[in-house]
């Protein structure tokens, strides 16, 4: 397998930065999914799509609307209808759902090389990330596992809540180092650590 | 102003596309009905109220929606998938 390269190496200055003499309250790193794939099911076979979620990753998904699970690092989360994003550490997603997912339940893109995914963690996520996006970011509203569809100047972003203050942002790599600064600069204010 | 997405909830304009009138009925692709294809393209109900429109929430789930909003006020009174059960359709007036 070819090496991936971060594309945000040039700016990637792991460390503590902006105003963090009194403490850093949100941590900043790439997590680097082995595989990352969306599933998509045709009008009315989503249930089957669910079960090959299941069959290939474990993981159970929730009912409703952006539900999401991660666990024993993979994730998935729904970012729209019929429609799931699934995370990997590993390698060989796509080829393990290309198996499992034929042509008449839906269909599996592999987007590995096409995503970066961005984690904020810390007690200040939700307060820097409510400077990008215009949601709901309180727990109630958005419950750890689940996933939300919405976009920062047009940079599209898929948001994973991977714990009570813990966020995966996926965004398309082309896109991932203007959005990476953009977050950088958005954390000054807390004080941060690349990692 | 917000929509309402069935998916995603309530979200701000910006989120969102216009995808045009949806009172629209598109004829047959063979259809050699000029008249039909006339106000298909051109013919608008243009009221000062509640509006059939077609959205796209193209900064999220980018499904299609069947929208009422008032054009007055914009209030947005019903939020649907464009998908499945359209629902009804308001008939241009004069046309058939």
């Amino acid at each position: 397998m070819v090496e991936r390269l971060s594309p945000l190496e040039p700016d990637f200055h792991p460390g503590s930065h902006g105003n963090f003499e009194h403490g850093v309250d949100v941590i900043l790193t790439e997590t680097r999914p082995g595989s990352i794939v969306q599933l998509a099911a045709w009008p009315g076979e989503e249930k089957k799509l669910i079960a090959a979620i299941r069959a290939v990753t474990g993981l159970a998904l929730p009912d409703g609307a952006g539900g999401g699970i991660s666990s024993g690092g993979k994730s998935v989360f729904g970012f729209a209808p019929g429609k799931f994003t699934v995370a990997d550490d590993a390698e060989g997603l796509a080829e393990a759902f290309a198996k499992a997912v034929g042509p008449a339940i839906g269909t599996v893109t592999d987007l590995s090389h096409g995503r970066t995914v961005i984690r904020i963690a810390g007690p200040k996520a939700e307060w820097v990330l409510a400077k990008f996006f215009a949601i709901d970011f309180a727990l109630p509203a958005f419950p750890v596992g689940s996933g939300r569809s919405t976009a920062h100047h047009d940079v599209f972003a898929q948001i994973h809540r991977s714990g009570t203050d813990q966020f995966d942002i996926h965004v398309f790599r082309s896109f991932a180092r203007s959005f990476w600064k953009a977050l950088c600069h958005a954390s000054e204010e807390v004080g941060y650590e690349v990692q | 102003m917000l929509i309402t997405c069935p998916y995603c909830g309530p979200r701000d304009v910006i989120e969102f596309t216009y995808q045009g009138d949806g009172n629209r009925e598109r004829p047959e692709p063979a259809s050699q009905n000029f008249e039909a294809w006339n106000a298909y393209v051109y013919d608008r109900l243009n009221p000062a109220g509640d509006h059939n429109e077609i959205w796209q929430h193209s900064g999220g789930c980018r499904s299609h929606l069947r929208v009422v909003r008032n054009t007055l006020t914009h209030e947005i009174s019903s939020v649907a998938f464009a998908r499945g059960d359209h629902g009804p359709r308001r008939k241009m007036e004069g046309k058939s």
